[in-house]
């Protein structure tokens, strides 16, 4: 037989593994402390010296009075402290003790003179009714000490130590958390519980790591080291300071990332979404965002009243492909024609510029142009190792997709998708998926044309609210269309930098948001503040929502 | 016996803030002082448990009684704290001697 199993049943859960389910994400070591249950009266024992007994008796309500004592002076709030002192006032009680020691020299041992000292005053509480009669839990609670302290055995409730800890307990009610010092607590682990459970949503609430439905956790012995990972839901028992320390560290390094501006977009409960920079050239570079989701190419044409050359482009293309290292970087190619026309490509007399020839459109006329754009991107790109990904502006049906598609292959550009900004796109968005690698919503256009209001007219901002309800609609369909097909769906433009919105959207299903580097960190911090479930829900409330006014109302405390 | 009959001042009732400030004052008295509602049994006004135990709300009508050197004062000073509103974050400062309840309300009084 393996030495193992002897050791494991000479002292069970000494060291080993057990396991549950993760909760509340985060990494927590330290010295674990049992909820321990309340006593149980042992049968009465014969009384040979009454004096003795009494003292016994007198000596463990003094061990309560003085715990409870410590814990008054150790609380944060004065209604915590109030609450305390009271409680010390009801186990310091002169009359409390004079019926103990009279029932002692009645003949009852010690515990039993405790608990019938405590009885008599019970029955006044739930005869008393209202806000007595929710007391009796106190009156109990004393009681369970006191008869613990008479037996030699642990003090029932939540444990305090004196010292940070890990929580064990078979599960927590709202009363046992109440008065939850988050100072002492590490994190916690319970036998029960769930993933709804009050445990689990306290932990969240305070950011504590939380591993519910662990079986064996009870059997861990206070004092012994542990790690929690509120993630996956593992608890390592008995582990040595040295890991215990490592762990620490390697939390720390955990919360200093998620901090960081350059840590990775993530929901609460580590669902991946993937933010992203909108830049127009270099110089809006930045060391925040995951990657480039939106690299406007028309600033490098502005001003100019011919094409740039290949290798001014190439250069240009380089110098943010260089920057990124390995990151991704979306390209969009030239987006003119309407609010942004060039002087090379100036177009006949448009009666609606905004419904003529833009964008991928150009290319009807120009194939030209796309072509030696794209070329020069691919050079740029074999010469860097940024993951460049290229889209085209304006795509309106499947077909125009394809033909971009094929155009950026034959460049020698593998990654290729098509920008969402026309509703009739929106509604094929699964049939240029199966042309295109990648979707991204231009939420701005696509509010244009959805509403038939111009981008430009101030009089229609209402319409133009990226909370319209059906602009969601068009979203969740392209999100749908992406999960449907395992490619990513993505949105840049204004709604992807509020962070409330930018919850919906993660609930909708979009897989990254690119924005303005510096509404990165905000939705940074509200995504990790919500697990997905959350987004989810968000994201069902606001589509149901009758107008843009209602769905914002769906998160009203986040809208910072 | 020296006795006062005085009405609950604190508007969460002889609880926990308000009970344990009173019983604590019970206690600092060198007399001992009872206390009841009604016509119910006097219970010692420094137990805690006995105290609470009577359930007292505001507005409650509730007896102190005592007997012995110092009786009226420590009644007095007792009665005074019961009436004032102790959830209130910090009582009225020390109460003055020899002031019955309905005192308080009368024209000619100072």
């Amino acid at each position: 037989m393996p030495d193992s199993d002897v050791v494991e049943r000479g002292r069970p859960a000494a060291v080993g593994t057990l396991d549950g389910i993760g909760v509340s994400p985060g990494l927590a070591a330290g010295p674990a402390y049992r909820v321990a249950p309340p006593p149980r009266l042992p049968a009465p024992a014969p009384v040979d010296d009454p004096e003795a007994e009494t003292a016994r008796a007198v000596a463990a309500l003094a061990v309560v009075v003085a715990e409870l004592t410590r814990r008054a002076g150790a609380a944060r709030d004065s209604t915590a402290a109030d609450v305390l002192n009271a409680q010390v006032m009801m186990a310091d009680d002169p009359v409390l003790r004079e019926t103990v020691a009279d029932r002692i020299q009645a003949g009852d041992d010690a515990a039993h003179a405790i608990a019938a000292g405590f009885a008599v005053h019970r029955e006044a509480f739930e005869a008393a009714g209202g806000y007595l009669a929710e007391r009796v839990a106190d009156l109990d609670d004393l009681r369970d000490r006191a008869v613990a302290a008479c037996l030699g055995e642990p003090m029932p409730g939540v444990p305090a130590p004196g010292h940070p800890f890990v929580l064990l307990a078979r599960d927590l009610a709202p009363a046992d958390t109440a008065g939850l010092d988050t100072t002492q607590v590490l994190a916690l682990v319970t036998e029960a519980g769930g993933p709804t459970s009050h445990t689990a949503i306290l932990a969240r609430s305070l950011g504590l790591p939380a591993v519910v439905r662990c079986a064996g956790a009870l059997t861990v012995d206070d004092g012994v080291l542990v790690t929690v990972d509120g993630a996956s839901g593992r608890v390592e028992v008995g582990v040595g300071p040295a890991v215990v320390e490592m762990t620490r560290q390697r939390e720390a390094s955990r919360r200093q990332r998620l901090s960081d501006p350059g840590g990775p977009g993530r929901t609460a409960d580590g669902h991946p979404v993937a933010l992203l920079a909108n830049i127009g050239s270099p110089r809006d570079l930045t060391e925040g965002a995951e990657g480039i989701g939106l690299f406007r190419t028309e600033l490098l044409y502005l001003d100019r009243t011919e094409e740039p050359g290949l290798d001014d482009q190439v250069a240009a293309y380089r110098a943010v492909f260089e920057a990124m290292g390995g990151r991704k970087v979306i390209v969009r190619t030239l987006d003119a024609g309407a609010d942004k026309p060039l002087p090379f490509l100036a177009a006949d007399d448009e009666p609606n510029p905004a419904l003529g020839v833009r964008g991928l459109r150009v290319a009807r006329r120009r194939p030209d142009v796309l072509g030696t754009q794209l070329e020069a991107i691919a050079v740029a790109a074999r010469a860097t190792s940024a993951d460049v990904w290229v889209m085209a502006p304006m795509v309106s049906t499947p077909g125009e997709a394809a033909g971009f598609a094929a155009r950026c292959r034959d460049a020698g550009l593998p990654t290729a998708g098509a920008m969402v900004e026309v509703p009739a796109a929106a509604l094929r968005a699964s049939s240029l998926l199966r042309v295109v690698d990648f979707l991204s919503i231009g939420t701005n256009d696509l509010s244009q044309y959805t509403f038939a209001a111009d981008r430009q007219c101030g009089d229609l901002a209402d319409l133009l609210d990226p909370w319209q309800p059906a602009l969601l609609s068009l979203i969740s369909a392209c999100a749908a269309a992406g999960r449907a097909t395992g490619k990513p769906v993505g949105v840049c433009g204004e709604a992807a930098a509020d962070p409330a919105l930018a919850l919906v959207l993660t609930g909708l299903g979009v897989s990254s948001l690119s924005m303005s580097a510096r509404a990165i960190p905000a939705v940074r911090a509200a995504l990790a503040a919500h697990p997905l479930a959350d987004c989810q829900r968000y994201a069902r409330a606001a589509l149901a929502a009758d107008d843009a006014t209602a769905a914002r109302a769906v998160l009203p405390a986040l809208v910072t | 016996m020296p006795s006062r009959t005085v009405v609950v001042g604190s508007a969460s009732g002889l609880h926990a803030r308000p009970a344990a400030l009173f019983v604590a004052a019970a206690a600092a008295q060198a007399v001992k002082v009872t206390i009841r509602t009604g016509d119910k049994r006097p219970v010692p006004a420094h137990s805690m448990l006995s105290v609470l135990s009577l359930g007292a709300k505001y507005g409650t009508e509730v007896t102190l009684e005592a007997d012995g050197e110092g009786a009226q004062a420590a009644l007095d000073e007792l009665a005074t704290l019961l009436a004032q509103d102790l959830d209130a974050s910090e009582p009225a400062a020390a109460p003055k001697p020899a002031s019955e309840p309905a005192d308080a309300a009368s024209p000619g009084h100072a």
